[in-house]
């Protein structure tokens, strides 16, 4: 949405042609109104009265168009500032608190309307006032006497607007099917890749451990060692199939070129982990040869960051898996800044994890051989986001081949 | 009026204004005494405002106000250099039992330089000195219709140097120094404008005073616009107001119309 203010216009603004004028003005400078209100005076003497809503196509045309308006007696009707409470302890938000969205947020403050950083789901909005600027913060990461924004009055969130263009990416999506044409959707999924690199956004790939059971674990490598992936966040699962899978040739013991279960291949997971425990890390194993192929040897080759964040039922885990979920929670947030496009294949937990983390700019492609989990990171209020219910071996197949790999 | 006792360029807020071009004191004086003694000799009564050491424009007295009946708009100037002339002509016009109305600061507003009656309609000009804002508050104060028009050209700063009624009917003004929509007010306000070329208004042929049918206005008055007005009936009266002009001033500037 474009920003826009309202401005009053009064007095003989008909005879004097101040209100022709200043809607001239207005398209004159790119910019557009609305008009919400006009009075016109009943006798010669009487004021007439016009609320106009102005927008332009930037905050700074905006401010040309206002300067100029009130240099022919429009006055701005500014919205009032936020409301701001200092909050009484750390990790606790004042109890009137305002809750975002992960849509585009502004708060008006000190007369301007200001956007809010980092902006996230569920999360506060804190005020530096030396700087003047809002920063969407996590509710753990408040600390005693910051400023936070409380009620809604002078916040305003900006709705993503309907593409004009026929898409792949569509507002409000319609709903996931399995019966969908997959190329078409691969072929859009692999055009946002293109424009993602084009416009210098990064790229996020979101992995379940099924990634590599299916044995697409070769084709995400190679959309990592050609620089299709900027990010990649997954959890132990991921990392431990694949390094057992560049050890020994198998995921979870099945042999993943023939697909039957190894002789005494049950325990394979537990030596890969086993293995990089005792070198150190991935990038250790990597380094010292250890670990010569797959997605993580990719990642440290191709010097990709990767987050592992651990969860309550991994075995191990790998040195490299971030076991406290807060510190993992910040780590993804500070990875996910620069992001335009993610792509989340075969994961429920890490993927809404992630899901929460984005703002709603971010298009989001959730890949799901089960139409449920599809449907249900789509809810998730990821607003620009498609479902393509999938193996993710084959849709990682189709994808290299859209990309020409 | 105002003897130009204190009269001299001290500040350049206009284009006309240059500091290197200085006054001739005594001559200043000649050339204002015989404005005043032609005034008089056309029956006109003359006040006269005291003039006071440090705000050498106060001499344009136009600027001061706008004077409606028994009330006296008093101006808010754009630049500090005159807004001490404020208390001094706020503190005349009381002492003679005018009801003073102030406006808001921020609301500039300079008198009669930038507000004159077409009939029952005031005209506003605005953006080098008055602001259009203004223009709401003077109708509510004056209860009549007003017109702001913005001036586009910075040598005709004040409207009263583009613009001069003579009747409720016809006008003069330079239709340049108004953007489009100005001009299209006053063509459809004025009935009978009479517009004066360039080289007319740079020697402030619309800053003249209107008294019955004589017209005063500063010399220089080109021959086809001479002919023009006294076709029109009008006796044309030239007075040398030199020295004024080299403050972007001429006779309508010198004088305030109180009734």
């Amino acid at each position: 949405m474009m920003p826009s203010e309202i401005v009053r216009v009064s007095g003989h603004i008909i005879d004097s042609l101040i209100l022709p004028k200043v809607l001239d003005e207005i398209m004159d400078l790119d910019g557009t109104f609305e008009i919400l209100q006009l009075s016109i005076g009943k006798r010669k003497a009487d004021p007439s009265t016009a609320r106009l809503k102005v927008s332009a196509r930037s905050q700074p045309a905006l401010q040309t168009i206002l300067k100029r308006l009130v240099r022919l007696g429009a006055t701005p009707e500014f919205a009032p500032d936020v409301q701001l409470a200092r909050a009484r302890k750390d990790g606790v938000l004042p109890s009137t608190f305002y809750s975002t969205t992960n849509l585009p947020t502004f708060i008006r403050y000190r007369g301007r309307w200001r956007a809010v950083e980092r902006i996230e789901m569920d999360c506060g909005i804190v005020v530096d006032p030396s700087r003047s600027r809002a920063i969407c913060t996590p509710m753990i990461h408040v600390k005693r006497a910051d400023l936070v924004v409380c009620g809604s009055s002078g916040v305003r969130v900006v709705p993503l607007e309907r593409s004009r263009r026929r898409e792949v990416f569509q507002f409000m999506h319609s709903p996931v099917s399995p019966e969908k044409p997959k190329a078409q959707l691969i072929a859009g999924v692999a055009q946002a890749m293109r424009e993602m690199k084009r416009a210098r956004r990064k790229i996020l790939v979101v992995a379940g451990p099924a990634l590599i059971h299916t044995g697409g674990g070769a084709f995400l490598e190679r959309l990592i060692r050609a620089g299709w992936v900027d990010v990649l966040f997954a959890g132990n699962g991921l990392a431990t199939h694949d390094i057992e899978s560049a050890l020994f040739g198998t995921a979870l013991g099945v042999d993943l070129s023939r697909g039957t279960q190894t002789r005494d291949g049950h325990d394979h997971h537990m030596r890969a982990i086993n293995t990089i425990r005792d070198c150190g890390g991935i990038r250790q194993a990597v380094r010292r040869r250890t670990v010569t192929k797959g997605v993580m040897h990719a990642c440290v080759a191709h010097r990709v960051p990767y987050v592992l964040a651990g969860s309550i039922r991994d075995d191990g885990p790998l040195p490299d898996v971030l076991t406290d979920a807060l510190i993992a929670q910040d780590v993804m947030r500070q990875q996910v800044r620069g992001v335009g496009l993610a792509l989340m294949i075969a994961s429920t937990l890490h993927a809404i994890a992630t899901g929460n983390l984005l703002p709603a700019t971010v298009k989001t492609v959730c890949v799901d051989i089960n139409p449920a989990v599809v449907t249900k990171l789509s809810d998730r209020g990821t607003f620009q986001g498609i479902g393509i219910v999938s193996d993710a071996a084959s849709f990682l197949r189709e994808l290299c081949a859209a990309l020409r790999l | 009026m105002c003897r130009p006792t204190h009269y001299t360029i001290a500040y350049e807020i206009n284009p006309w204004m240059r500091l290197t071009r200085q006054t001739v004191q005594r001559r200043a004086a000649q050339q204002w005494a015989q404005l005043h003694r032609l005034l008089t000799r056309l029956g006109s009564s003359v006040r006269l405002l005291r003039p006071v050491a440090g705000w050498p424009d106060l001499v344009f007295t136009a600027n001061a106000g706008l004077v409606a009946g028994g009330t006296f708009i008093r101006s808010n100037f754009r630049y500090p250099e005159r807004q001490g002339e404020e208390p001094v002509v706020e503190r005349h016009f009381r002492a003679r039992g005018y009801r003073v109305v102030t406006l808001p600061r921020g609301c500039n507003f300079e008198g009669e330089g930038d507000s004159l009656w077409i009939g029952s309609t005031l005209l506003l000009g605005f953006r080098f000195r008055s602001d259009a804002a203004t223009h709401e508050r003077l109708s509510r104060v004056l209860e009549r219709e007003v017109l702001p028009v913005e001036l586009v050209d910075k040598r005709f700063y004040h409207l009263d140097t583009c613009f001069c009624p003579l009747s409720t009917t016809s006008a003069l003004w330079h239709p340049k120094a108004f953007d489009r929509y100005g001009r299209k007010v006053i063509e459809r306000t004025v009935a009978e404008p009479i517009a004066v070329t360039g080289l007319d208004a740079r020697r402030f042929c619309c800053n003249t005073i209107v008294v019955g049918r004589h017209l005063v206005m500063p010399r220089g008055v080109s021959r086809p616009l001479r002919h023009r007005l006294a076709d029109g009936g009008w006796v044309i009266h030239e007075v040398d107001l030199s020295e004024f002009l080299k403050a972007g001033g001429a006779a309508k500037c010198l004088v305030l119309r109180l009734a």
